[in-house]
């Protein structure tokens, strides 16, 4: 059974068909692309996933169990974590507080017991200290702990992002444009963090991409998207050798 | 090595929160010599508990604005719930009870009554996104102080009474006691509260709020603060810790509210002291001593409120003084020279005591 198997997935805005009979399946473990240009309806995909938006139709099956018209936090608690294209991270808070953000929901107390300082939020906190401390450093960024988030180099708050969604201890990761606004180098990187991610966590990840180096470059499998509807999909070099794609992209 | 970071860490939060809890011990303990040798006017000594009732609902007030980051233009419409309330309580009781398990009682009393209509007013409001907060709020803090101008409450042998039209309309017996009279307010509330008293529920306060805001739900209030959509996809339920932040907001307010009216004997609802100028007083503390920064509020409110009377002597030029001192306060807190001038000032004390 696939991890994530959405079944005629659509969404209209008005009458813009925004996503129309999105089909995709996810293995465990696979490392899948989603790519399309501009407005062809990735993101809106990933809200689809996450519940920030509800399907008009279609379902959406994490590990066979049906998470469509769930809420965004359910899905969450049910192993999909996410980042954004435009980077959202707690910018006020510090590095090491954005990721025991995210164990959130692992490392329960009360509000009374918070307040009071009883026994079990010392406890808690401990483990929550060393847990975050350890995601830290995973990414490298164990040094910048005490900085506020929004003081990161842009490098920086792209990790600690993708280290806040791994904090909820998911079963898949969605990465929207990990890429998005980095040179070269950053951009090598951070191919390296997440084939990193990927071995270490043993992670099912799902990207948008539309640097296409760094999409041949790691993913296993594409799902190419036009106008929302799906235009090719399979094996990465297969592909990204289909004339339709290259239409798509390179116009004809 | 990241072990070392961590405990600086701690230790730094801590240290901050220790700062502002010895800054108001020690403002108490001069206060207090002061006042025993005599320098102390009795005006100023009269002002003593309004300043920690103000200090107190600044702190409350700062929790909305600067941790959970929604605005609420009605601090002094809870402020007024927990004052009534614990205020009929302390009168109905006032034979009955002696006089500090009455005044506990009175507190909890007063809190828990803010806190249930804060949790009322906040269940739909801190549903939306947006600035609904601030003004349902300020309806709630004006409709507030009107409905106990009319509100008519006795207790007699027949039980309690009440009544939004008038005094005659109870039919009381004789022996029986006016707790509201409309307009007029409590009249009689056994006078629990003084400067200590105030210092301590301040002290209660800032622990309450500031290990609220080192906890797992105030990092969560937090996240929503800074950034709602990426709070909700790691999982955080936005509107319920929304409704814990105001909640424990106007419920501080409400010990706030129980403090003032505990220092009265007569105990109105007027436009000064919990109508919208006052709530916009506390937000002027709040945000001119920094919002978020619960030792800046602490600061602003008790400058602000000592200023007038200082001046006082200068009569009608107070109140230009009054603008000038709201206009630096406000440069030093927000410009961004000033704030850069200040992390330099920092930079090099620190470092020359080093050296």
């Amino acid at each position: 059974m696939a991890l994530l198997e959405t079944k005629n997935l659509g969404i209209s805005f008005g009458g813009l068909r925004a996503v129309n009979a999105f089909d995709i399946s996810v293995e465990k473990g696979q490392l899948y692309g989603l790519i399309g240009p501009n407005g062809a309806g990735k993101t809106t995909i990933f809200n689809l996933l996450t519940g920030v938006y509800q399907p008009d139709e279609g379902a959406i099956l994490l590990e066979g169990v049906n998470l469509t018209g769930k809420r965004t936090i359910d899905i969450c608690k049910a192993g999909i974590a996410r980042t954004f294209q435009n980077i959202r991270l707690f910018g006020d808070m510090t590095v090491l507080d954005n990721v025991k953000v995210g164990l959130h929901n692992h490392y329960p107390y009360s509000t009374f017991e918070g307040i009071f300082r009883l026994p079990r939020y010392r406890k808690v906190e401990k483990e929550m200290n060393t847990k975050a401390k350890e995601l830290l450093e995973v990414f490298g960024l164990e040094s910048y702990a005490d900085y506020q988030a929004k003081n990161l180099p842009y490098g920086q708050q792209r990790k600690l992002e993708i280290a806040r969604a791994m904090a909820t201890e998911p079963k898949l990761l969605l990465l929207d444009e990990p890429a998005a606004g980095m040179n070269p180098n950053e951009t090598k990187e951070l191919m390296e963090t997440i084939r990193f991610v990927r071995e270490r966590f043993d992670m099912t990840i799902l990207l948008i991409e539309h640097d296409m180096k760094l999409v041949s470059g790691i993913c296993e499998k594409l799902t190419v998207l036009n106008f929302g509807e799906v235009l090719a999909q399979g094996d990465t070099q297969d592909v990204l050798n289909n004339p339709e794609v290259i239409t798509a992209y390179l116009g004809s | 090595m990241e072990m070392k970071i961590n405990k600086t860490k701690i230790s730094k939060t801590t240290k901050n929160d220790l700062i502002t809890y010895g800054m108001v011990i020690l403002v108490y303990i001069v206060v207090q010599l002061l006042v025993s040798t005599g320098h102390v006017s009795s005006l100023v000594q009269g002002l003593l508990v309004p300043f920690c009732t103000y200090v107190i609902v600044a702190v409350a007030l700062n929790l909305t604005v600067g941790i959970l980051g929604e605005l609420s233009l009605g601090h002094a419409g809870f402020m007024c719930v927990g004052a009534f309330a614990s205020a009929v309580f302390s009168l109905a009781f006032k034979e009955s009870i002696p006089g500090g398990l009455r005044f506990f009682l009175a507190l909890l009393i007063g809190a828990a009554a803010a806190a249930v209509v804060g949790f009322l007013v906040g269940i739909p409001v801190l549903r939306l996104r947006g600035d609904y907060l601030a003004i349902v709020t300020l309806a709630f803090g004006e409709i507030i102080k009107n409905i106990i101008n009319a509100l008519y409450l006795g207790v007699d042998s027949n039980g309690i009474h009440f009544s939004m039209k008038d005094a005659l309309s109870l039919h009381m017996e004789e022996d029986g006691l006016m707790l509201i009279k409309g307009a007029q307010g409590v009249t009689g509330t056994p006078n629990d509260s003084n400067f200590t008293v105030g210092v301590l529920l301040i002290l209660i306060t800032l622990f309450v709020v500031l290990n609220f805001i080192h906890s797992r739900t105030g990092r969560a209030v937090m996240s929503i603060r800074d950034n709602r959509i990426a709070a909700e996809s790691v999982g955080i339920n936005v509107t319920k810790y929304k409704l814990v932040a105001f909640t424990l907001s106007a419920s501080l307010a409400g010990v706030a509210g129980v403090l003032y009216a505990h220092n009265l004997s007569t105990l109105n609802a007027l436009p000064k002291n919990f109508g919208y100028n006052m709530s916009i007083l506390i937000l002027v503390f709040v945000v001119l001593g920094g919002i978020g920064n619960i030792r800046g509020s602490i600061i602003a409110a008790v400058l602000l409120t000592l200023l007038p009377e200082v001046l006082r002597g200068l009569s009608d030029y107070r109140m230009l003084i009054y603008s000038i001192v709201l206009i630096t306060m406000m440069i030093f807190n927000w410009s961004p020279n000033a704030v850069f001038f200040r992390k330099r000032l920092k930079q090099t004390l620190t470092s020359g005591r080093k050296a």
